[in-house]
């Protein structure tokens, strides 16, 4: 099962990595001035890693950090809409928005004190005038939810949140879905052969895999070097 | 040590060994192998599957057993759709081929799962009593395609508790993976009801506890529920970014409920000849 899982979420996300990282680079060489702010990021990253602590709390936190990733996305998205949004995507990108938000302001009340602190995305490399930048990046936020509740279920012993993560789990395989038909509609795609194995199982990837993928995208440096395994 | 005779020997512990152990040699060696290197190899297959590729415990079997059922049921459903002349229209015929894939793929799993203790497979009857022409009416087949969609997502989410306390870890994992899948199948297939109903109110996720047949959508847990883990969703903080008007019902978009089994089993059974 595990290397299953791994060898479907893998090259998904090493792609998205490439993709991202390709991206940022082209950006950098077109403007000169992204060097620069890179380096300043670095540096600040460097001294403020967030540390996602341990046990079901560090998984609660290891779900508010990517929820916080996927607000601040869809509130970005809604905020400058990509030209050529149909009232269709109009109505679905801003549910998502809602979701999302609902979400990370649950997990941040849920957490309390022990909640880490407001995440910086790092956007640079989604252009949010652009329809193709967008959606890909939200199919990839959202598949990547999928993989990381799927594989964190076993990680928590509390079942009250076992069940909290059951229900939000399916909310983000609803928009995932709802997603890739944008891209390609009425295809196979909202459940594609891409990402789902031949006993027709979703992604689970451990934090392990979800973390690096994602640290892309948050200025802040994340340690999961505590989370259970 | 003659690896047929430990076949032999299985096979009378265990009826459905050998065809586990041929499943499980498919998904090993991808079919590029011969059989002279299939049996040399048998002993570290055979290991494999008497080791991890049984459920462990009466309580995990139970829910594989149930979860099997559902998917009997969606498979049957599937094939039964997809093999129908001019029921779906070209534009959709991708869509539901891929779900009913998924469901036989399920199947599949879980029968290998359970091995000898997996149920049979019972008969349907998706007219449930001459009331409904699914085959005929696209509306209908559609119409029931997300109530037993949404069904298996909370079904599924009803029984992580369960497997969690099993203890069986692979399948709890194995059953959010399927879960999951059920969700996004859930998804398209009512956005194509809210399509051809030409009704905007029938969204990917469910809202308030909108939808039918009513027992799919309420139960104990209504799909309406706002308050997860003892917190008002409602009430939060940081909602500044939703207008307060929609606030309730994408609270209750945003998190999906469970089904008991007794719940379940009760929508199921008018689908269920015997």
């Amino acid at each position: 099962m595990e290397k299953n899982l791994l060898t479907n979420a893998g090259p998904v996300l090493e792609k998205v990595n490439r993709r991202y990282f390709l991206r940022s680079a082209g950006v950098a060489a077109a403007t000169g001035a992204f060097i620069m702010s890179c380096t300043l990021e670095d540096h600040e990253v460097d001294s403020q890693v967030v540390d996602l602590g341990t046990g079901d709390v560090g998984i609660l936190n290891y779900a508010y950090a990517l929820e916080q990733l996927e607000a601040a996305f869809y509130t970005q998205v809604i905020a400058t809409p990509y030209s050529g949004m149909t009232a269709e995507e109009k109505t679905i990108l801003t549910d998502i928005m809602y979701h999302e938000i609902i979400h990370r302001q649950f997990f941040k009340a849920a957490l309390g004190g022990a909640a880490i602190k407001g995440l910086t995305p790092n956007f640079a490399g989604i252009n949010f005038s652009d329809r193709a930048s967008v959606l890909g990046a939200a199919k990839i936020f959202e598949d990547t939810g999928v993989s990381a509740y799927n594989g964190a279920g076993n990680l928590i012993t509390d079942v009250n949140y076992l069940l909290v993560a059951g229900k939000i789990v399916s909310v983000e395989a609803r928009h995932a879905s709802a997603i890739r038909d944008l891209l390609n509609p009425n295809s196979a795609d909202f459940a594609g052969d891409d990402i789902i194995d031949a006993n027709g199982l979703d992604l689970a990837s451990k934090p392990g895999v979800i973390l690096p993928a994602v640290q892309p995208f948050v200025v802040n440096k994340i340690s999961g070097s505590g989370l259970p395994q | 040590m003659n690896f047929f005779n430990i076949l032999d020997s299985l096979e009378k512990f265990d009826g459905d060994a050998v065809g586990r152990i041929e499943h499980a040699s498919r998904r090993f060696f991808l079919n590029r192998v011969s059989r002279k290197m299939a049996t040399m190899a048998a002993p570290a297959v055979l290991a494999t599957v008497v080791n991890k590729a049984y459920a462990q415990s009466d309580a995990a079997i139970n829910v594989l057993n149930y979860a099997l059922t559902l998917e009997y049921l969606e498979d049957e459903f599937y094939q039964l759709g997809n093999a129908a002349t001019g029921l779906i229209p070209d534009m959709y015929k991708r869509v539901f081929t891929q779900i009913g894939k998924h469901e036989t793929q399920h199947v599949a799993f879980l029968k290998t799962a359970l091995g000898a203790k997996a149920v049979a497979k019972p008969t349907f009857d998706f007219t449930a009593g001459g009331t409904l022409a699914p085959f005929t009416n696209f509306d209908t087949f559609v119409f029931l395609s997300h109530a037993f969609e949404d069904t298996g997502v909370r079904a599924y989410k009803g029984q992580a508790g369960n497997l969690q306390a099993a203890q069986d870890k692979p399948y709890l994992q194995a059953a959010l993976q399927i879960h999951s899948i059920e969700a996004r199948h859930a998804s398209i297939s009512r956005r194509i009801l809210g399509k051809i109903r030409n009704n905007a109110a029938i969204k990917g996720w469910i809202t308030l506890d909108e939808g039918s047949p009513e027992a799919v959508y309420k139960g104990s847990t209504s799909e309406s529920t706002v308050v997860q883990a003892g917190i008002n969703l409602v009430g939060l903080d940081g909602l500044e970014g939703i207008p307060s008007d929609a606030v309730f019902k994408a609270a209750t978009e945003a998190f999906d409920e469970i089904l008991t089994m007794d719940e379940v089993l009760a929508i199921a059974t008018p689908f269920i000849k015997k």
